[in-house]
């Protein structure tokens, strides 16, 4: 049995294993299937100040190993996160981290401000990457300028790990992690969503309500485990890889090119039992492969 | 209600026509509980273009055989690929997802089942469970077409079947009753001869808003199960989206079944 535990920061993590934010609920819709505790940290559903409906129906289509889907950050605020929903997931015995959107700097730094005094989640992750909303998401998180002043608001009123979701809708993501880097940010996961499109062509109209939405599954692997090899060659934070992962095969070519944690996401929804799967899937590589620990293999490319 | 994701074994197929197949699954310990108008997230194993699981109606229960009923619809190339499904195959599900229909709460509470195309699968295992508790329900079934009529044997034998078909083939000489008629179900004569407490229906959407309208305007409670397409089937990814009168909610984890009163249906 080989060492699972990484850190991020302050984060102490049990496994590199984590859900990737708005693909596991807050948990709670998954602990039928899996033992929660046993996954190294949850991230729950994108959260902003105000509450916000979404965008209308449709919002999915599937594609050819894949999904494309423009939700539009539907939650209910950060107010009723605090009073409704964090009592149910606050003694689940994991990492519970809160994905933070918003509209302005101000504004996410206001919602993470309000989650930066519940004791119990030790973690945000800032979404300045979704590519389905115009008022903000992704418009922030496609130049540095843009990112960078997220994350300097954010910095000033929330104190614990801070963890900037990178959008890969970009030229060059690695300028990006270095410039939320210089910020304070404690940590990157990449990649959000790659915006696309499908259409349909016997109604000659587009498949989702607002014509684009964010691609996610297995197609988007390469280009995420690409962008997240260029990244922790850029900066000296850890980085959290995600896109695609859907075996402990595909988390490990995540860790050796240089991610100290993954994030399952679209793939919870084929198997809502995968993120056990690939915990116990790295535990058995590590011990066949004889290595003592997970850290034995992160960033463990040969040269 | 607890879920599961169990792997479940094909013990029956019968190809009804060339577009809907009737599946018998089962397991070697007993299927958990499951309500009438949940479904099961299906994953399709053996088409390269289809990569999300499939929600598919729970259509039957059959706890002295412990099989499961699945009546699918050959559409697209995920419920292709489940249609052509072999005996003693394996298929991944999960289950039970979703709210069922409102059960009656009295042997003397008339409800009508109104089930269209395939819609007409949830309504088969609703009827049986209303009759095993003393309440026989009563069903009235549309199809385009007499040869679109699905499983008219089973839901004969848990309550009286009253029938439409579009293009008015079926109808036969002697039905001095008036048991099948052409047109819509909203156009069948037993919903005016007839009084109803409840209508609980699924099939196409245009034909549950017409039920729907017509329930409202006559008074009678209604409730519809609506399919928007779904991703994760357990309310993580808010795809399946319905506009209500709380807002935008999950169909997979509120619904599938809805009574109209929560819907914002133009009607």
């Amino acid at each position: 049995m080989a060492s699972l535990n990484v850190k991020i920061n302050n984060l102490e993590l049990k496994n590199p294993v984590m859900t990737a934010s708005g693909t596991f609920g807050y948990g709670l819709e998954f602990a039928d299937f899996v033992p929660l505790d046993g996954i190294g940290g949850i991230i729950v559903k994108g959260t902003t100040l105000n509450p916000r409906e979404g965008n209308d129906y449709p919002r999915m289509a599937e594609t050819h190993q894949g999904m494309l889907n423009c939700v539009g950050l539907q939650n209910k605020g950060v107010d009723y996160f605090c009073s409704n929903i964090y009592p149910q997931i606050k003694d689940i015995d994991t990492n519970m981290i809160v994905n933070v959107s918003g509209s302005s700097p101000e504004d996410y730094a206001e919602c993470a401000a309000r989650i930066d005094i519940l004791e119990n989640i030790p973690a945000i992750e800032l979404n300045i990457s979704c590519p389905n909303v115009r008022d903000g998401g992704m418009a922030f998180g496609v130049t540095c300028e843009g990112a960078a002043s997220v994350v300097r608001a954010v910095r000033k009123r929330y104190n614990k790990t801070l963890i900037v979701k990178l959008s890969p809708n970009v030229t060059d993501i690695a300028e990006i992690a270095r410039a939320v880097e210089a910020e304070g940010a404690d940590s990157v996961s990449l990649i959000n969503t790659l915006m696309g499109m499908a259409i349909d062509i016997e109604r000659r109209r587009t498949m989702l309500s607002i014509n684009t939405g964010g691609l996610s599954g297995p197609c988007v692997k390469p280009v995420a485990l690409r962008m997240v090899w260029q990244v922790a060659k850029a900066v000296n934070i850890p980085v959290i890889g995600l896109g695609g992962i859907s075996c402990a095969e595909d988390a490990i070519e995540f860790l050796m090119a240089g991610a100290t944690a993954i994030e399952i996401g679209t793939a919870n929804f084929i198997d809502p039992a995968v993120t056990i799967k690939v915990r116990d899937g790295i535990n058995d590589w590590l011990d066949l492969h004889g290595c003592n620990s997970v850290n034995d293999i992160i960033g463990a490319l040969e040269a | 209600m607890k879920k599961y994701i169990l792997d479940l074994t094909v013990s029956f197929v019968e190809h009804i026509n060339d577009k809907y197949v009737l599946i018998k699954l089962t397991c070697d310990t007993p299927l958990p509980e499951m309500l009438p108008g949940q479904f099961v997230e299906i994953r399709v194993d053996n088409s390269p273009s289809t990569y999300l699981r499939r929600p598919i109606s729970i259509n039957f229960v059959d706890r002295s055989t412990n099989e499961l009923w699945l009546l699918i619809a050959a559409i697209g190339d995920g419920t292709r690929a489940l249609a052509s499904l072999s005996k003693g195959d394996t298929v991944n599900c999960v289950l039970p997802l979703g709210n069922g229909f409102t059960m009656p709460q009295s042997s003397s509470e008339k409800i009508l089942l109104i089930g269209g195309g395939v819609g007409v699968a949830p309504l088969l295992y609703m009827g049986a469970e209303m009759k095993r508790m003393g309440n026989e329900p009563t069903f009235l079934l549309g199809a385009r077409k007499a040869s679109d009529l699905l499983l008219m044997d089973e839901f004969n034998k848990y309550g009286r079947v009253y029938v439409t078909t579009e293009d008015g083939s079926g109808i036969y000489d002697n039905d001095v009753e008036g048991m099948c008629q052409k047109g819509f179900v909203t156009n069948h004569t037993i919903l005016h001869t007839c009084k109803f407490d409840r209508i609980s229906t699924c099939g196409p959407k245009p034909m549950m808003m017409a039920v729907a309208g017509y329930a409202v305007e006559a008074g009678i409670d209604c409730e519809v199960s609506l399919e928007n397409m779904m991703a994760c089937g357990v309310g993580a990814c808010l795809c399946c989206v319905e506009k209500t009168t709380d807002g935008n909610i999950c169909v997979c984890k509120e619904g599938p079944v809805f009574n109209i009163k929560k819907l914002l249906w133009h009607l």
